[in-house]
């Protein structure tokens, strides 16, 4: 266990050092950088252009500038956001609380309606309660989320007038700021919630279908300790082991869903960094992102070896 | 005559009494058993991409200051009532947008960026991913342990913040799009074909080729490549869907397909700021995404389950 925990540590870092490399290549990869930090529109003198780029040491060698850059990151600085003239790190520290609200209500709301609707329509196979599952966990696998988003914001906004349009209401009443979540919620919930329903949905199909529920029913355990005891601890394992693929998705969508919202968090700022051509703050983002799901995976992983004792890792 | 009359309703009654109905049983098992319908609606979606400019009313760039979000045909009340007398002239299907172009001809157009994008991407990261996941199982060694190394990290990065850095470092564009797309495709295939040349390549009949004298290239090209052409095609069909999505995020996003080409993704990105006063400048791109992805999802259902349903944990 302690050995694969330090292998998975070390992949962990590995991938952070190879994403950095990968960042810092890309600014080198078409033109001069120092082209990322002047603000498009503006012209530089040549001294001045000079007098930047020693600034921020991009006159010395690639390797020198790549270990400094890391050295930054490694003790928290980000860099300065171009366009705003501050830390990214105190810009996206200031979003993040919006982003991780969002985050953990629709992942709420994914687990505890895709997990039980996916049990329920694997127990009565064939009926209504079924078929509706999987239209459901169908349709939020192929509707375009920032399009779903846009239909709600228009019928239940625009038209019906019972939700605000976008913000998060901070400071209104309590009641009113619920209100605000429920349209970012359902969009941003509704594909985990497919992948969960789905994947809960055969897993406990193959699990009702095995030897050993066969073997219970035989000896006349009753349905319902089959049912919960038997069948469901088996198939839970196998949605913890997407969680980390549903993950990804969810960070994709947690940056759609902010845009059309106009949801205050990080990945409104990034999208907004790249119209903006602020290359400090998109980066910065990305990096910020890519540790927090790099450090869930580790965790689902670990939560993973403890729910299934089958499995060892050695 | 009157018992050549009587002889149908005789053998119908015995099919299980259907009272006539027969047919409709028919068709309804027929529709259930061939993806008739997402069939059906694919080709429509094949045949606007490829006729497009014979179907679309209007010039999809083509703008005009009176035709600023004229509504679409069936507002009836709108276009009876007409200040001054310009709109019956310009009924328009699916109305125009703010710059007045015509909704339904950028919807035609748009059917070829996403389809020809989301199939050149899938070809060419099937053909990629085939690739690197034969040889890497096929070989092993640093290769192999490299590639995967690179699959993982590769899986680690939320693709859509990827996306985004490229757009702002390399620039945007159709070919920087293309190759983020391909990407995508070959690098989820890798593991899944790996996987099966492990198992495949240990097979008597690879053994027995080997001892025949065959090289490397035969060996995996003749015998393991028809092996693996099932899940090929399997994870082929089932990620086309997804493709569609994806390009039509990163251009609502404003990051894919540069906007003087009509795209799905960017079109409901410009109806945004009018939402409140003109749905269906957003409404009805997504209405083909909707359709055209689901359509995909069922086409691959269907053929995962038909060519090999030991498949089925690949996506469910």
């Amino acid at each position: 266990m302690r050995n694969f925990l330090a292998r998975r540590l070390l992949f962990a870092f590995i991938s952070l050092v190879v994403a950095s490399m990968a960042v810092f290549g890309l600014a080198h990869a078409k033109e001069d950088p120092i082209n990322l930090f002047i603000q498009p529109g503006y012209f530089v003198s040549p001294e001045t252009l000079e007098a930047l780029k020693a600034k921020w040491g991009l006159d010395k060698p690639l390797v020198t500038q790549y270990l400094t850059w890391l050295g930054n990151m490694l003790r928290g600085d980000l860099g300065d956001s171009v366009q705003q003239q501050r830390p990214v790190t105190t810009i996206v520290f200031e979003k993040w609380g919006a982003t991780a609200q969002l985050a953990l209500v629709a992942w709420a709301f994914g687990t505890f309606t895709g997990i039980p609707l996916g049990i329920v329509s694997a127990l009565r196979r064939g009926s209504a309660v079924d078929y509706l599952a999987r239209a459901i966990a169908l349709l939020g696998q192929s509707l375009p989320a920032f399009w779903v988003g846009l239909v709600g914001i228009w019928v239940f906004a625009v038209y019906l007038g019972w939700l605000p349009v976008f913000g998060r209401g901070a400071g209104e009443p309590f009641f009113d700021q619920v209100k605000h979540f429920v349209l970012p919620t359902l969009v941003l919930g509704w594909g985990p919630m497919a992948g969960y329903l789905r994947i809960t949905r055969s897993a406990m199909l193959e699990v009702l279908d095995s030897e050993y529920i066969k073997l219970a029913r035989a000896k006349g355990v009753s349905n319902t300790m089959v049912v919960w005891k038997h069948a469901l601890r088996n198939a839970l394992i196998q949605p913890l082991t997407v969680a980390t693929l549903l993950l990804a998705g969810f960070m994709d969508g947690a940056v759609l869903v902010e845009v059309i919202f106009a949801w205050p968090g990080v990945g409104r700022i990034a999208v907004e960094a790249v119209n903006q051509n602020d290359f400090m703050l998109i980066t910065g983002t990305v990096f910020i992102f890519t540790f927090l799901y790099l450090f869930m995976s580790l965790v689902a992983d670990l939560l993973y070896t403890i729910v299934d004792p089958r499995i060892r890792y050695s | 005559m009157t018992s050549t009359v009587q002889t149908p309703d005789v053998s119908s009654e015995d099919k299980g009494n259907t009272y006539g109905l027969g047919w409709v049983i028919y068709t309804w098992k027929f529709i259930r058993r061939w993806p008739v319908i997402p069939g059906a609606i694919l080709g429509l979606f094949l045949f606007l991409a490829v006729f497009a400019p014979l179907v679309a009313t209007h010039d999809p760039n083509e703008q005009s200051l009176r035709r600023n979000l004229v509504r679409p045909f069936w507002y009836n009340e709108y276009y009876e009532t007409d200040p001054i007398g310009q709109r019956q002239e310009t009924r328009m299907i699916f109305g125009a947008d703010k710059f007045g172009r015509d909704v339904f001809s950028r919807v035609v157009y748009g059917t070829r960026v996403s389809l020809s994008v989301a199939m050149v991407a899938m070809i060419s990261g099937t053909i990629l991913g085939a690739w690197a996941g034969i040889t890497t199982g096929f070989y092993g060694g640093l290769f192999d342990e490299l590639m995967t190394r690179f699959v993982d990290v590769w899986n680690a990065l939320p693709f859509l913040l990827v996306a985004l850095v490229v757009s702002i470092t390399v620039g945007q564009g159709i070919i920087v799009m293309m190759v983020l797309l391909i990407m995508l495709t070959w690098v989820g295939l890798v593991r899944n074909v790996r996987a099966e040349v492990l198992s495949l390549k240990t097979r008597d009949y690879i053994m027995a080729s080997r001892v025949a004298g065959a090289s490397d290239i035969r060996i995996m090209y003749k015998h393991i490549l028809p092996g693996v052409m099932n899940l090929l095609m399997v994870l082929g069909s089932l990620r086309v869907g997804g493709l569609i999505l994806t390009e039509a995020s990163l251009s609502f996003l404003g990051i894919g397909i540069p906007s003087r080409v009509p795209s799905w993704g960017a079109m409901i990105s410009d109806g945004r700021d009018t939402l409140d006063e003109a749905w269906w400048i957003s409404f009805f791109p997504g209405l083909g995404i909707c359709l055209t992805v689901m359509s995909m999802n069922f086409i691959g259902d269907w053929i995962r389950d038909r060519t090999d349903p030991r498949l089925r944990q690949l996506r469910d």
